[in-house]
């Protein structure tokens, strides 16, 4: 956090002054150990055998929050009786389908309370996980019928769970993590003794976490361990996310993914939704806040199209681009190298040098018609045609390569008027300081105007196809001599307007009927008032410790999410020392610090009638209102596509044998095996040590905007490796200069620094080294150097689509690599080295 | 000019994450230029190395690794120490270096001849020569916008406050607090670095929170402004003199030839 | 534009380490552990000044010793001589100025060393003297040449005379007033080593331009110059210690038992065999390069120790 977020870490530091215990479990040791009161080195990939031991020290223990589990957690639920283990299928849950690949998750119903079928497997394969939408899957009504308030139900979750992680012991972390039985149990009793009703312990994680082929699952994992520990909707509690760029919450919230409208609406799929009627009877959940996904979904689609939007025509649902399969960025790029992906638009994205497989990823883009590249600078992706590595392996040759390529220079965000989403959902306004130079224009100016003049060609066409362009509600004020669009009026839009044309104070106000319009309905409030909420800037010791006129926080401006979990069932504060959010019973409603996340008056002792539907359906007593159920999960009946509860699977290339199954790997990878991909073979001596790439505080992630400056590129001038002192006499490595680090796809050079910080791991007696690797450099701009993604696989977690970066393996061989033609050879020879060894006896591991 | 309390820095390197954002701000605030080497130190994260010309902060990252504790990485920003008795300032011929009204040491850039006095002069290796420009360069603790009451852009953009501004007595004061808390804490080599008024530089602007000994950090132990020995010096400088000046004579002594 | 501050008066007679260095690390619990470094960095920076320096300590010394030469010599009446000291204060001062000027990052900005008057600055009172004594040598040398204006003559003789020692000593305190410590710590000596080798020096040149019946006090000049430098570089030597290895090390160690053995030898010829042509011109020669070799040896000898951090810290350390 240190590392990445210098910014953010102040508030650690400062927890720490006041007397906070930070533990850091990292492979390295980074600029965030240096300043832990512990740090635990950790073997890449391994996170769920450390976090499932924690769920199994609590469990044994008995160190649960017992009234908070019982109550806010779906521990009590039983299970269908169908359901079957990773305990006892050796690896995999019930339900799974060797043909497909994938599972069916019909036997990890509640009891009695199925789910619904269409968030099955077909589903599943074109959106992934977000075709659930931020309502999590399906239940078919409100409270689940079997539930064993007492956990000792052989099928309760609460016993699932205790089987499911029994095997998870300080032990198998020595022998699978590398972590010493005594460090991990410190960590495990410092969590417990620091939860419960008058203390609380958080979770922070970043992409360390995120980038594994079971990288949800990581998540999951502490989910669980913060439900159990109470640790959730109460503060100084909670799971931190800790995002990769600015702003990368809000591009999910107003995505930039293809299967999600804003919101987290799921893109209707092609096939399913065909009204406007099948896709909310689709999507709606029976109880809590997601049973009015019809008044969100409206309003949104009278954003869009404004006054073409009628109840008569559907409000232009039919006008929605429809899925028809996976359209992330792993299979569209696999399109451009098979020839049916012809354009593409990289905006603020550096593919050439910040995506796995970075070299497969540039002979793609030379397969393209067209290639449109917005960015501050010329980056690797805009030059890869003339100078990119491959041009000088001889991979590719310029004359060879059609793509067209449109660099258009784009504005930064000093240079225009724009919000900020952080992590915590927080909207920050920023203004623009100065003119961007040049052509350079901000993205709104972009979208905006190119939408204006294909509106403009499209002029008067009667063709059904253009419809959808033409009915948009594409009218924004415009100022300045290049007419920049307000952006402020975008916010606007986004907050919502009601009959009156005013704007809405929040989601509450939305309607089915078509009479407001709201462009992102958890965003709804943002403009309440009128007034740009966003941009409050109250100094923080000028108001409550909440700081609740700073910025604006989604939704509602609510700071900490299913707060109503900070009160016990009646209502009352756990203790004085956690009062957060607490029922009055004088007022009759929920007050507190903070806006309660919760019905304002839904007393604790509200139980719903059979015929509530939505926020309604949901009893006085479950906080996680936007769960069907209310409670929090810790068992994921649906909404997952590799499994209810997580489980330790190797990532893809590991140099160790699954220490917990004969399921290696994540059953439901999403794999790529194809030329220009090939995966390393687990075990093999070929590829012998654990790879992790990273970030440095110096640079941002692909170096468009720090290696281009020479402040920030003095500061980390060359691309370099990380080893162990053990390592580098191992392979003859030397402090300050050269080695050469090999995977199947490819082969980079880097300078060496030697450092304690990091260690080789023992497990079981094998000794397991890991490899460093920053990742910023590339070939333009001031500091220069080979890109770590060259070498990593392109493959996809089941869930979400994203690659497994944090955890690969490779060899590493002394000096400088070689030029030209012989690269490749290099890292063909290394391949079949690779292979000669499976053949002849390596066995498959 | 009037002047007002003595401003200066506390650097608590026991918050320090090094980010190197002081470095980065400094330059940007001060167009300094860039000046380091394109190419890896290989000392730790440390690619600056030194204060000098066109560096006016610096962070050291030093890895330990302690038999007893583990492995240590200490990191600390380094600055102008802006010295009670500053020996730069003492040493400048043409009065370029001046104190200004908030006690600080400033060069004033219209003023210096290049003559390269100060730069051996100080204890610290602060103050450098910009080759080519040829005159003396080093920290103004942001003599402008001092003016303008904002605080230095280092301390401004320090993310952890391990770079603190403000009027040096409350500083000191609370340099105590903090080593007292961190020895409370069983932290027991937290120690502050140029805080006492009574050591060989008199005291200085810019004082420390340190972790281990000042030169582990590349900081002198003991520094001492070398002006303090001047009068010791200027007495054998004119018994030289005199006994130049004797010797002519007493050449004299014996006739002609 | 505030008077730059004089060094406290109470703390002038505080001795080098005076003061109260124990308290400087407060409350430190830590014993302290030996010499330890940044990846063997320096601490201090290295002098920035270039081969004019040593040359111009050499011509200062020159022109000031021959000025202070010339002064007496005219007030013995041995005016043959006073002419050749003049001569070389003169072209000392000519050479000198020059130098003083291209080491600066800014040459034209020359002038303002005459801006301010610090006692604290050695270089501003060298500057000063030079101002005083420079344009009087030079003036002295000419006149008296040319034969013109002789009362004004003798006034500049006297300027430059009574001013030369101070020109040639007070480039021993200019390096000593540096935080470079074998410059720093040989502070009480380096004025005498050099007002040795400036008498020697210029003693030499005289004698190489006077004919030998004058140049009795010259050859005299050369070896008590000589024997003054040899016995401060020996008393430097003792005081500095282990601090002094720079000196005898590299380069600096290399040019400073050259001009030892130079000095002793001139000294020893000019001695022994002064009077005669060979012997006045190997003595004359070889302290003229000795007295260089000394200035080089100094000059180096603060880089070498500058560049070491060991010689910053464990003096310090020694003293905590």
């Amino acid at each position: 956090m240190a590392e990445c977020h210098p910014v953010g870490f102040q508030w650690v530091v400062e927890a720490k002054a006041r007397g906070a215990r930070v533990i850091h479990v990292d492979p390295r040791f980074t600029r965030t150990s240096a300043l832990a009161d512990l740090h635990v080195p950790i073997r890449a990939g391994s996170d769920i055998v450390f976090l499932g031991a924690i769920v199994n020290h609590i469990l044994e223990g008995g160190r649960e929050f017992r009234e908070y589990v019982v109550n806010y957690t779906n521990a009590p639920v039983i299970i269908d009786e169908d359901f079957r283990d990773t305990e006892d299928l050796d690896g995999l849950f019930s339900g799974f389908d060797p043909e497909t690949g994938r599972y069916d998750p019909s036997s990890w119903n509640y009891e009695g309370m199925p789910v619904a079928t269409d968030t099955g497997a077909e589903k599943g394969r074109a959106a992934g996980g977000e075709a659930h939408g931020s309502g999590g899957a399906k239940l078919a009504h409100g409270s689940p019928p079997n539930v064993d308030p007492t956990l000792e139900h052989p099928r309760c979750v609460f016993q699932l769970l205790r089987r499911h992680y029994r095997r998870y012991t300080p032990e198998l972390v020595e022998r699978a993590c590398g972590v010493p039985r005594e460090q991990f149990l410190a960590v495990a009793e410092a969590l417990c003794a620091n939860s419960g009703r008058e203390r609380t312990s958080a979770f922070c994680y970043a992409v360390g976490w995120t980038h594994h082929s079971v990288g949800v699952q990581y998540i999951r994992t502490a989910a669980i361990i913060q439900l159990l520990l109470g640790n959730m909707g109460r503060p100084g509690g909670g799971i931190m996310a800790l995002r990769g760029h600015a702003s990368i919450q809000g591009s999910t919230d107003i995505p930039t993914l293809y299967n999600l409208l804003p919101g987290y609406l799921p893109m209707p799929l092609a096939g399913t939704h065909g009204s406007l009627q099948e896709y909310l009877d689709d999507i709606r959940l029976p109880a809590g806040f997601w049973g009015h996904c019809d008044k969100y979904m409206i309003s949104l689609l009278k954003a869009y199209f404004g006054e073409r939007a009628t109840a008569d025509n559907d409000f232009c649902f039919d006008h929605l681009p429809k899925l028809t399969g996976d359209h992330s960025v792993f299979p569209t790029v696999m399109g451009m190298l098979d020839g049916w992906c012809k354009g593409f638009f990289l905006v603020g994205e550096n593919p050439a040098v910040g995506s796995p497989n970075a070299g497969l990823h540039r002979k793609a883009m030379a397969k393209l018609d067209w290639l449109v590249v917005r960015d501050l600078v010329e980056v690797e992706s805009a030059s890869f045609w003339r100078d990119g590595p491959e041009i000088e392996t001889g991979e590719l040759r310029t004359e060879d390569i059609a793509t067209e390529v449109f660099l258009l220079p784009a504005a930064a965000h000093t240079e225009k008027d724009g919000s900020f989403t952080n992590t915590q959902r927080l909207l920050q306004w920023h203004r623009k300081a100065l003119e961007p130079p040049g052509d350079c224009r901000s993205d709104l100016w972009f979208y905006y105007h190119l939408g204006r003049r294909i509106r403009e060609k499209l002029a008067g066409s009667g063709e059904a196809r253009d419809r959808p362009l033409l009915d948009l509600a594409w009218d924004y004020p415009t100022e300045g001599e290049q007419e920049e669009p307000s952006a402020a009026a975008v916010l606007r839009e986004i907050n919502g307007v009601g009959p009156d044309g005013k704007a809405l104070s929040g989601y509450l106000e939305l309607e089915a009927d078509g009479s407001t319009a709201c462009g992102c309905w958890i965003y709804s409030g943002v403009y309440a008032d009128e007034v740009n909420q966003a941009d409050r800037r109250r100094p923080g010791q000028e108001q409550t410790w909440v700081a609740p006129e700073w910025g604006w926080a989604w939704p509602y401006n609510r700071r900490i999410l299913y707060n109503r979990a900070s009160a016990d069932p009646e209502g009352r504060p756990w203790s004085e020392r956690k009062r957060y959010v607490w029922w009055d019973a004088t007022q009759g409603r929920w007050t507190g610090h903070d806006t309660p996340d919760f019905g304002a008056t839904t007393a604790p002792d509200y139980d719903p009638p059979d015929d509530a539907t939505a926020d309604k359906a949901l009893d006085g007593r479950s906080p996680f209102v936007m769960q069907a159920d209310g409670k929090g999960w810790l068992f994921a009946p649906s909404g997952l596509d590799d499994g209810p509860l997580p489980t330790h699977y190797e990532p893809v290339e590991s140099p160790v044998s699954n220490p917990l199954y004969g399921r290696q790997t994540n059953p439901v990878v999403e794999t790529y095996d194809r030329p220009g991909n090939r995966y390393n073979p687990s075990g093999s001596d070929a590829y012998p040590f654990v790879m992790t790439t990273y970030r440095l505080t110096e640079h941002h992630t692909a170096g468009g905007m720090s290696r281009t400056l020479g402040y920030l590129s003095e500061l980390q001038p060359e691309m370099f490796c990380e080893v162990s002192p053990e390592l580098a006499r191992l392979r003859g490595l030397v402090g300050g200069g050269w080695a050469t680090i090999i995977t199947s796809r490819s082969a980079i050079e880097a300078r060496v620094l030697v450092t304690d910080r990091m260690r080789p791991l023992h497990l079981d007696g094998q000794v397991v080294h890991q490899v460093g690797l920053p990742y910023h450099w590339g070939r333009n701009g001031l500091a220069t150097g080979d890109g770590a993604n060259d070498l990593l696989p392109i493959l996809g977690d089941p869930n979400v689509h994203i690659m497994e970066s944090k955890a690969n393996t490779c060899d590493v061989l002394p000096g400088r690599r070689p030029r030209g033609p012989a690269l490749v050879d290099l890292v063909e020879r290394h391949r079949a080295r690779a292979a000669r060894e499976r053949t002849e006896g390596g066995g498959d591991r | 000019m009037t002047a007002g309390p003595r401003m200066g820095f506390f650097t608590d390197t026991s918050v320090c994450i090094g980010c190197k954002a002081c470095e980065v701000a400094c330059k940007e605030w001060n167009m300094v230029p860039q000046d380091g080497p394109l190419s890896l130190s290989g000392n730790s994260y440390d690619n600056t190395m030194a204060l000098g010309a066109s560096t006016w902060r610096h962070v050291a990252f030093i890895e330990q690794q302690r038999d007893d504790q583990g492995l240590r990485w200490l990191m600390s920003s380094d600055v102008c120490k802006h010295c009670s008795s500053a020996a730069c300032l003492e040493v400048c011929p043409t009065g370029a270096l001046f104190r200004t009204e908030f006690g600080t040491v400033v060069v004033q850039a219209d003023v210096c001849n290049g003559c390269g006095y100060c730069v051996p002069a100080c204890p610290f290796g602060v103050i450098d020569r910009r080759e080519d420009d040829g005159r003396a360069f080093k920290c103004t603790l942001c003599y402008d916008r001092l003016h303008d009451g904002l605080e230095p852009a280092c301390a401004k953009a320090c993310p952890t406050d391990s770079i603190q501004f403000g009027e040096l007595d409350e500083l000191h004061e609370r340099a105590r607090r903090r080593v007292d808390s961190l020895h409370q804490a069983g932290v027991a080599e937290a120690r502050l670095y140029l805080e006492d008024e009574r050591d060989g530089i008199g005291g200085a602007g810019a004082f420390f929170l340190l972790l281990d000994e000042p030169e582990v950090y590349g900081l002198p132990p003991d520094p001492v402004s070398t002006t303090r020995d001047l009068p010791t010096l200027w007495r054998a400088a004119a018994l030289a003199t005199a006994t130049l000046a004797a010797a002519v004579a007493a050449a004299f002594v014996g006739g002609r030839r | 534009m505030s008077a730059p501050a004089a060094p406290d008066g109470d703390r002038r007679d505080g001795g080098r380490r005076g003061g109260a260095p124990a308290s400087r690390v407060r409350g430190s619990m830590v014993p302290e552990a030996e010499f330890r470094s940044y990846y063997g960095r320096p601490i201090i920076k290295e002098p920035v000044w270039t081969w004019e320096v040593p040359c111009y300590f050499f011509a200062g010394g020159l022109a000031g010793a021959s000025a202070s030469l010339g002064l007496v010599a005219r007030l013995a009446g041995n005016h043959r001589l006073a002419r050749s000291a003049w001569t070389a204060a003169g072209a000392g001062v000519a050479a000198g100025v020059p130098l003083l000027v291209s080491d600066l990052g800014r040459p034209e900005r020359f002038p303002y060393m005459l801006r301010v008057f610090k006692v604290t600055s050695p270089l501003s009172v060298g500057s000063w003297v030079l101002a005083a004594m420079g344009p009087a040598a030079a003036g002295a040398a000419v006149a008296d040449r040319l034969g013109v204006f002789p009362r004004l003559a003798r006034a500049a003789e006297a300027v430059a005379g009574l001013l030369g020692p101070a020109l040639a000593t007070y480039t021993g305190t200019l390096v000593a007033d540096t935080a470079v410590p074998v410059w720093h710590e040989a502070g009480r000596e380096l004025p005498f080593v050099f007002a040795g080798s400036a008498a020697a020096s210029a003693g030499a040149t005289a004698v190489l331009s006077t004919p030998a019946a004058d140049a009795g006090p010259a050859r005299r000049l050369v070896v008590t110059g000589a024997l003054l430098e040899l016995g401060a570089a020996q008393a430097l030597e003792r005081r500095l210690g282990e601090l002094g290895q720079p000196y005898r090390e590299g380069e600096a160690g290399r040019f400073a038992r050259a001009a030892k053995a130079m000095t002793a030898a001139g000294g020893l010829v000019m001695a022994l065999r002064g009077r005669r042509r060979a012997g006045r011109l190997a003595g004359a020669g070889l302290m003229l390069v000795g007295a260089m070799a000394t200035r080089w040896s100094v000059y180096k000898a603060g880089f070498q120790s500058a560049a070491d951090p060991k010689y910053v810290v464990a003096p310090q350390r020694a003293q905590v």
